[in-house]
């Protein structure tokens, strides 16, 4: 309570050493503080820029033609390509895969445009439904009814040597402005 | 015995140097007729928040933050550890009681006109705090790492991707990755345990001192208005002649109010016990619709209510300009009356949130938007219905329920509440509308014309058209029976 200063700042214009070592520690640190910056920063966006350097897209394959009947919509899981240790069962996703004909096929994300839920299929009615906001969708994943603005986002894919293959790896949300998500027409179907 | 308390007492202090202070604090004159009940919320949200210090403290002896173990570790504290089931109910029910009384509080200040000069600076990092409470509140309801808090992560995701350009990394920022997944829960654990209750100490701590150097809020009396220039003098003069020691004139009714808070959350965590785990966190497990826990229904309710293309306008500005409102409230009406008898703005305000939000909260509890998922299977047409039908109606019966129709419409009590009961539609529509509106939908239904053969919509229609009360008529085109003649239609006098 009772410190009094031993020596008081000086607080004309003149400069004194001790001030003036004080303004070159603060600046000493301030160049620190920039130095462990970078790493910090670099280590906080990792999930940003590692999705714009090498991207998280990949082929996976969700099982072979056979196992989607011509006409029907059936659920397929995948095994989500980015994987760290701690997943657990998180990495495992589902979605729809609609064979219309041949190797002609739709496949839609699990998720529903409008906030993310799961939409499941009613083969009878020919619909998929959200349980969330009552979202609803035709067969071929455009939009029924509902609050979503859009149809179902659907995952561009091929088939090869005789396996269901899409491009997946990031959660499909209203906002991505990935190409992929956006309802493009499929690249290939060889 | 006392005299040696007494000199390691004084050894502290003369250390420490603290009685001092403390005491001046305590012993701090308040207006008398602060001493009220009124006066409790705030104490009791600091005690609420110290018991969720604790009881986080005791959860994270147990608890494990990895998206692989986090839900079988809930499991373990609910079934497995000596009363974990009731340290996470008081953590549960705690944040409940947190949640509403930090809203009470909050409306209590500004009935008293307590966020006017010079308390400003007080309201609003109240505000932080209150912002801080309802991050505190969903990073919660993630940790409790179960179906609800992986699709609600999605439901969060989606948000922030709409705003304008930055959206999806956005996202990636929050999610910590691509997806949902141990990142996630990694940094919602960080957010949860580290970084909000850091902030909150360091505020509660700003937000307790100016209580303390600006005083408590004299009752506000109608007439006693607030000037900037003169206030301050008179306050001081106000609890000069009739204060009275904060300890033991007012702080008595906080004692026994906290104690009275913290007996109402372990009576209610015994009885209810905790929330959850629901469903394993599996995202191929899709039967399941995810709702937010109590605090956050009414934005569920707003999310369905509103016009889809009303939405994203309204997620992205409406929070914003809520905050900055908040915020500015103190600035805009720093001075004036302070009484809610004369400030009948104030009061309907308040009256007209609060309404708001509650009938939001209660409609969110019955969701009358969203569909019945298993309704089509697990509701039948109650046999009322079918009584007495011909083969061809007892058809469509047969179709509404296969097509689904069910989760959407209810019959009978039974059934979806997306669309409207179908209990009386033939009152409403003719047969032709009936059609039209089977197979084209609109209005919110989807289209059934791809899905339904000429002979499917038939038999549908004829049982929507014997769906009318007894003694009313179901609706007829009668341009139709000049056109077509009387047997076009089905004469409605048969039906009765």
């Amino acid at each position: 309570m009772s410190t009094k200063p031993v020596l008081a700042p000086s607080s004309d214009a003149t400069v004194s050493r001790r001030g003036f070592f004080m303004t070159l520690g603060i600046l000493f640190n301030g160049f620190a503080a920039m130095v462990l910056a970078v790493p910090v920063v670099g280590f906080l966006l990792s999930s940003v820029t590692r999705g714009r350097a090498s991207g998280y897209l990949s082929w996976v394959p969700l099982g072979p033609v056979s196992d989607f009947p011509e006409g029907e919509t059936r659920l397929a899981t995948f095994r989500n390509p980015y994987v760290m240790p701690t997943d657990g069962k998180t990495v495992d996703t589902a979605c729809w895969v609609r064979r219309i004909a041949g190797d002609q096929f739709q496949v839609f994300a699990i998720n529903c445009a409008h906030l993310g839920c799961p939409v499941r299929w009613f083969q009878q009615s020919g619909l998929f439904m959200c349980p969330c906001h009552g979202g609803a969708y035709y067969r071929d994943g455009s939009r029924a009814s509902g609050p979503p603005e859009r149809g179902l986002f659907e995952y561009p894919y091929k088939v090869e040597n005789g396996l269901v293959t899409i491009q997946a790896g990031e959660l499909p949300t209203p906002g991505a402005a990935i190409a992929s998500l956006t309802g493009e027409k499929p690249p290939c179907a060889s | 015995m006392r005299i040696m308390i007494g000199k390691i007492g004084e050894w502290f202090d003369h250390r420490l140097q603290l009685a001092a202070p403390i005491r001046e604090a305590a012993e701090h004159p308040v207006p008398r007729n602060t001493a009220s009940w009124f006066y409790v919320f705030g104490s009791a949200a600091l005690t609420v928040f110290l018991l969720q210090l604790v009881t986080g403290i005791l959860l994270a002896l147990i608890y494990v933050p990895s998206a692989g173990e986090a839900w079988s570790s809930l499991q373990a504290l609910n079934h497995q550890v000596a009363l974990g089931w009731f340290i996470r109910a008081m953590h549960g029910w705690g944040s409940n009681f947190m949640v509403a009384i930090v809203l009470i509080h909050m409306v209590q200040v500004f009935l008293f006109g307590a966020h006017k000069f010079p308390r400003e600076l007080t309201w609003v990092i109240g505000v932080f705090l209150l912002l801080m409470t309802l991050g505190m509140a969903f990073s919660g309801q993630v940790l409790r790492f179960d179906q609800d808090a992986y699709w609600g992560l999605g439901i969060g995701a989606s948000i922030a991707s709409r705003v304008p350009i930055i959206g999806p990394f956005v996202v990636k920022l929050m999610l910590g990755g691509p997806i949902i997944a141990g990142a996630t829960l990694s940094r919602f654990f960080a957010l949860h345990v580290f970084v909000i209750p850091g902030m909150l100490i360091a505020f509660v701590g700003l937000h307790l001192l100016m209580v303390l150097k600006l005083g408590i809020n004299e009752w506000p009396m109608p007439g006693r208005i607030v000037k900037r220039a003169t206030y301050e003098r008179e306050y001081h003069a106000l609890t000069r002649q009739e204060g009275a020691p904060f300890v033991p004139y007012a702080i008595w009714k906080d004692l026994f109010f906290a104690a009275f808070i913290i007996l109402a959350i372990a009576a209610c965590a015994s009885y209810f016990g905790p929330f959850g785990p629901t469903g394993q966190p599996d995202p191929t497990i899709i039967q399941t619709a995810p709702k937010p826990d109590y605090f956050f229904l009414w934005l569920y309710a707003l999310l369905s209510l509103l016009p889809p293309s009303m939405e994203t306008p309204f997620l992205l500005i409406a929070p914003p300009v809520a905050i900055l409102a908040l915020i500015l409230l103190p600035f805009l009406s720093g001075e004036g009356e302070k009484s809610w008898k004369r400030r009948p703005i104030a009061v309907l305000t308040v009256m007209l949130i609060a309404i708001t939000l509650g009938t939001f909260t209660r409609l969110a509890q019955f969701a009358p938007w969203s569909p019945k998922m298993n309704a089509w299977s697990g509701d039948p047409v109650p046999d009322r219905f079918v009584h007495g039908t011909t083969a061809l109606e007892r058809q469509g019966a047969l179709v509404f329920q296969v097509k689904q129709c069910r989760n959407c419409h209810s019959l009978g009590e039974t059934g979806g509440k997306r669309g409207p009961s179908l209990d009386a539609v033939a009152v409403r529509l003719t047969q032709d509308q009936l059609i039209r509106q089977v197979i084209q939908g609109g209005g919110n239904m989807p289209a059934y014309g791809k899905n339904l053969s000429p002979a499917e919509t038939t038999a549908l229609v004829a049982f929507l058209e014997t769906l009318h009360p007894p003694g009313q008529v179901p609706a007829r085109d009668a341009s139709r029976d000049l056109a077509l003649g009387e047997s076009s239609q089905k004469s409605p006098g048969t039906q009765q």
